[in-house]
């Protein structure tokens, strides 16, 4: 049975920095054009039934900006 | 996200810039703590001044004390042996703890003094514009090396070993499972722990030596997976040389 | 309790008796007797002693200690005193309740280990960098130098300041009978506080200092910070509202902080002398003499260095056109004392590494009579 998993991103907190786009082994993310306030452009989900829920992506965040949330435990859309 | 009670939110977003290595060890060693369970409110983080002393300060809602360059494990000395309840943590950089902050680290490791210190390695002064640092690489380019770093570099490990630390560590910000495995434990062990954490800079480093480091903060995170060797024994890391290879693993247990 | 006490042991014991419960050191001479005392005494009331690997990890000990709950203390010489001085600054940013103690010597440098000298009072004065109140006291007997250690725990804790007491090697080695007194109030530190740990801007005073550990979650940072400690450093009415508030604390309390002791002033006197530290001695000797001879001289002595005593020049009697200030330096004190009056200020200077004596005094005071 798939898994499926939700991953948050923090528009406020997201520097564009791309680490997580580079680490996702299923190319979930991706960078959008879209800038937050400070002109950074945002990371965004792309492909969310391809993620396998490793967690890189929030381990690898310099700035706490993406999480990755099991929907067994939880129920929650995928931007906030 | 599970980090935010440990956190003082209306400091984000971090004042570091984009891709920092930094703020992957911050996060590194909250998880560290959730996962021993361990009481914040017990702990007090200890750091100098650079970058990497602003991951404590003020991110975690702990009591954290951000003292002058080189200092702080001479800081946390003193509230270790005044209330050996408190668990004393010192994150700080490279040039703080092994250059001016030197004759500090070796100190607290030769008394084996149960604190842990974390050091955010980016092997260059980030925060005052790129100069080179004892743990620069040879050859590597920095603001006062423009022909190249002619000094060899500290291995801050080795360092510690024979300062008499009983329990050290490498791991990098690309490794977070390792490093946080790490940091666990170090915050268990009793006596001195050290912990040397490669974490990249772009902006002072990176981008003046892109052969090494690649085109982005993204590449030079994930080069590091190129760069480093594990290491199964502490005696593998004095016996074997790998040029240009960073060693990671545990050195003593 | 009559004792036979040499100053540096009596240093440590009004240390003990004010409650420090850490010290943290580094040896130098002609202070190095006040760790080793400490080193003795404080394992005696569970308290905490290191020896550190230099001066500069020493004060930065007794300032952890210090947030850990500790009244804390360390002793040094003026070298040793040049080391710490980073550090000393970060004590005053961060308003750390800690007690240093400089036996000086004579320097520059290494100078003479072994030799007296009162050359560091704008050292403690200026040395850190910034701008800041410090406060700094001159004990000039034994006895002085156990009471004035209270004292500074007293003003260390009242303000959160970095407090020093200004020994010379003579007091520091000196032995004499010395009564310890056991009943000087002493100020204990609160247990628990939940006021802003930097400061009451209303009244422009320090806040108690609250401690690690209790689950306030303190930010403690050298840099220019707020009430609750986090970092402004762009700000400019963040430092303007600091740097005042740390300066006002102390200026603003001035009467209670600036001492000194007056003896044989009267209305017609026209000599004063100016003194302090162990010079103190020989120029109340000297100034006695001289009255018994009719001459119309008086003396005050300076307990209080730092801020300086200034009020002392509020009401001098006004037949006074010449005073007379001996000092073991070049004339530290004396321009203090230039800035506040319009009489001839006339220095007497000795730096031999030896101590002045009464009859030197006494010879310049007939000199200029
Ligand atoms: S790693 Fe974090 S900061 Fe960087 S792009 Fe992804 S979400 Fe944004
Ligand atoms: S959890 Fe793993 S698979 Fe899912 S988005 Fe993050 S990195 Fe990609
Ligand atoms: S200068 Fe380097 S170490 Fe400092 S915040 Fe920027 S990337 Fe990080």
């Amino acid at each position: 049975m798939n898994k499926w998993f939700s991953i948050i991103i923090n528009d406020n907190f997201c520097k564009g920095c791309a680490i997580c786009v580079e680490i996702c082994p299923k190319d979930v993310l991706a960078m959008s054009k879209d800038a937050n306030p400070s002109g950074y452009l945002l990371a965004q989900v792309i492909e969310p039934q391809k993620c396998i829920g490793c967690m890189e992506c929030e381990l690898h965040c310099p700035d706490l900006a993406i999480e990755v949330i099991s929907l067994k435990d939880a129920t929650i859309s995928t931007r906030k | 996200m599970i980090l935010n009670k440990y956190l003082r939110p209306e400091v984000f977003p971090t004042p570091f810039c984009p891709g920092c290595g930094h703020g992957i060890l911050l996060q590194a060693v909250l998880r560290a703590i959730d996962e021993l369970s361990l009481d914040i409110n017990k702990m007090v983080f200890v750091s100098g001044i650079g970058c990497a002393a602003w991951i404590p300060s003020p991110h975690f809602a702990a009591d954290t004390l951000h003292t002058t360059h080189g200092r702080p494990i001479a800081f946390a000395t003193g509230i270790k042996l005044f209330n050996p309840s408190l668990k004393v943590v010192v994150i700080s950089g490279d040039g703080d703890i092994s250059a001016i902050g030197g004759n500090h680290l070796i100190h607290a490791a030769r008394r084996n003094l149960e604190i842990t210190v974390i050091c955010a390695n980016n092997s260059i002064y980030g925060m005052t514009g790129g100069q080179v640092g004892p743990t620069t690489p040879m050859r590597a380019k920095t603001a006062t090396t423009p022909q190249g770093n002619p000094e060899p570099s500290f291995d801050l490990c080795g360092l510690v070993r024979g300062a008499g630390a009983s329990c050290i560590a490498r791991a990098t910000v690309h490794h977070t499972r390792e490093l946080i495995k790490y940091i666990k434990k170090a915050f268990t062990h009793q006596g001195f722990s050290f912990i040397d954490v490669i974490s990249p800079c772009f902006t002072q480093f990176g981008r003046r030596n892109k052969e090494i480091s690649g085109a982005s903060p993204a590449e030079m995170i994930l080069n590091l997976k190129k760069l480093c060797v594990h290491v199964k024994s502490s005696d593998e890391l004095f016996t074997f040389k790998q040029n240009d290879k960073i060693l990671i693993g545990e050195f003593v247990k | 309790m009559q004792q036979f006490l040499q100053g540096n042991e009596a240093c440590a014991l009004g240390a003990i008796q004010a409650g420090c419960r850490f010290y943290a050191g580094y040896p130098i001479t002609p202070s190095s007797e006040i760790m080793e005392k400490m080193a003795e005494e404080l394992p005696k009331v569970d308290g905490v002693f290191v020896q550190m690997e230099d001066e500069i990890a020493s004060i930065g000990a007794v300032i952890g200690a210090a947030w850990a709950g500790a009244k804390a203390m360390t002793a040094t010489s003026g070298p040793g005193l040049t080391l710490m001085l980073e550090n000393i600054g970060y004590a005053i940013m961060t308003e750390t309740p800690c007690v240093i103690v400089d036996v000086q010597r004579a320097g520059p440098s290494t100078g003479q280990a072994t030799k007296p000298a009162s050359s560091d009072i704008m050292q403690v004065r200026w040395g850190a960098s910034g701008d800041y109140e410090i406060i700094a006291l001159s004990p000039w007997s034994v006895t002085e130098m156990y009471e004035m250690t209270i004292q500074a725990f007293n003003f260390a804790e009242t303000y959160r300041i970095p407090v020093f007491l200004l020994a010379d090697e003579v007091l520091g080695h000196l032995r004499e009978s010395t009564r310890l007194h056991q009943n000087i109030p002493i100020i204990q530190r609160p247990e628990k506080t939940d006021l802003p740990p930097f400061g009451n801007y209303a009244d422009n005073c320090a806040t108690p200092m609250p401690l690690f550990g209790q689950g306030r979650k303190l930010s403690v940072t050298g840099s220019t910070h707020d009430e609750w400690g986090y970092r402004l450093t762009q700000s400019p009415s963040a430092q303007a509202r600091l740097i005042n508030r740390l300066c006002n604390k102390i200026r603003q309390d001035l009467d209670k902080i600036s001492l000194f002791e007056t003896y044989f002033l009267e209305e017609d006197t026209e000599i004063l002398v100016i003194a302090y530290g162990f010079t103190a001695r020989g120029a109340f000797t000297a100034v006695k003499t001289a009255s018994q001879k009719e001459a119309k001289i008086g003396f005050i002595r300076l307990k209080t260095l730092w801020p300086f005593p200034e009020k002392i020049f509020s009401n001098l009697p006004k037949a006074i056109s010449k005073i007379v200030v001996p000092e073991m330096n070049q004339g530290q004190v004396v321009r203090e004392i230039q800035r506040f009056t319009n009489c001839q200020v006339i220095p007497y200077n000795k730096t031999d590494g030896t101590v002045i004596s009464a009859k030197e005094i006494l010879e310049k005071v007939n000199d200029i009579k």
